[in-house]
């Protein structure tokens, strides 16, 4: 019988194929987060540098700021923010080997998102 | 490493249709992932129609009834067929389970089926679990004593045996392990879920005198740390075993041991 070379095989299909579940997008949502959040604050010290280089530089930078789509960023931001901190909360929770059975996970994985959406408009309305 | 998207020869093609069963009125459609290292083509989808009215509940039955009335090439592992010897694990509907124990009404529309995510295929739903096994090996799953061996048995209390309730249920199937996204892109050094719940099941046995080293092995920032937690494991466990909650329970006494 002639052996099949393993390399030849092929890899089976698995994002593609793998039905997402409430834990595992809480878990990359945590990850988007927290890197969009770097290139927030990448933004907001352009802002902050060009505010202490010139006037004109800085009515550039407010410009972008300001503008829908900085507001856009900023909103956004704000969310990822608060989904960031909380979805920390719940990741120390777990790590204290506790809420790691199905149901409960999931329930903060709402509370989670439920949470940081609305935490994000009471902050946009209050301030 | 992360990689999204299937090598070259990896990606599926729409494979055949085979004939409906003649004279039924209650047809089901599956469609199964298909691969032969015989002919160099790259897999395929092949869509099969099943009869209901004779067919049993499970997917197994769907199975075996495609394999012997429908297409004898039809390849798959299976033995018990009531979930205690982990052979017939696939990916169905979306999430790996064992087709002997699944129900074909949990699923509503078209049933998919294909090998558990992320293996080397050897044919159509068969992956290659030498590495699976090779890891759950390294994590020394006997029990090992340096104390006088007793005149009868090694003793446990009541208590102590509950510890392993939840563990030892474990029928190393794999469909924890090729559920996790760290282990389809670390599994060559993480030890995912199944490997991890065994290593707990033999840190916590009372009777065990290596914890220690148990838990020195697994100081890596690969093998145990790769898990964050995503709980795929559990979510897709068909013993409803809870590997999440023992990875962290194996951290928690890491960090327990040097504070």
């Amino acid at each position: 019988m002639a052996e099949v070379d393993p390399a030849t095989r092929p890899l089976s299909p698995h994002l593609s194929i793998y039905r997402p579940q409430l834990t595992s997008i809480t878990s990359i949502l945590t990850r988007i987060t927290g890197n969009a959040l770097i290139v927030a604050v990448v933004l907001i010290i352009w802002w902050l540098l060009a505010a202490a280089t010139s006037p004109q530089y800085f009515a550039v930078a407010n410009g972008v700021i300001t503008s829908w789509f900085g507001d856009l960023i900023l909103t956004l931001s704000l969310w990822a923010m608060w989904y960031h901190y909380l979805a920390g909360l719940r990741h120390l929770y777990f790590d204290t080997g506790k809420g790691l059975d199905i149901a409960t996970a999931e329930k903060l994985g709402w509370a989670v998102i439920i949470g940081s959406v609305v935490l994000t408009i009471l902050m946009l309305i209050l301030v | 490493m992360v990689q999204l998207t299937l090598p070259k020869n990896s990606r599926m093609t729409t494979g055949k249709t085979w004939p409906k069963p003649e004279g039924a009125s209650n047809l089901r459609k599956f469609q199964i992932y298909r691969w032969s290292p015989d002919d160099g083509k790259n897999p395929q989808l092949d869509t099969y129609y099943v009869d209901m009215d004779t067919c049993g509940p499970m997917i197994l039955d769907a199975l075996i009834k495609i394999k012997s009335e429908i297409d004898p090439t039809l390849s798959f592992r299976r033995s018990c067929r009531e979930g205690i010897c982990g052979s017939c694990a696939m990916n169905i509907d979306g999430i790996n389970t064992l087709a002997c124990i699944y129900g074909m009404d949990e699923i509503k529309g078209d049933v998919r089926i294909y090998p558990l995510p992320h293996t080397e295929v050897v044919r159509d739903l068969i992956p290659d679990l030498t590495h699976f096994y090779a890891q759950h090996a390294s994590i020394m799953p006997w029990l090992e004593t340096k104390t006088n061996r007793p005149a009868k048995e090694w003793k446990q209390s009541i208590e102590d045996r509950e510890k392993l309730d939840g563990l030892y249920e474990c029928v190393m199937c794999a469909s924890c392990s090729t559920s996790c996204p760290s282990y389809w892109w670390n599994g060559d050094k993480y030890l995912g879920p199944a490997a991890l719940l065994h290593a707990y099941r033999w840190i916590i046995d009372s009777r065990d005198e290596a914890t220690g080293a148990r838990l020195d092995e697994l100081e890596d920032p690969f093998k145990l740390y790769r898990c964050h937690t995503i709980m795929n494991c559990t979510k897709t466990c068909p013993k409803g075993l809870n590997p999440a909650k023992a990875i962290a329970q194996i951290k928690k006494m890491m960090l327990e041991r040097v504070v």
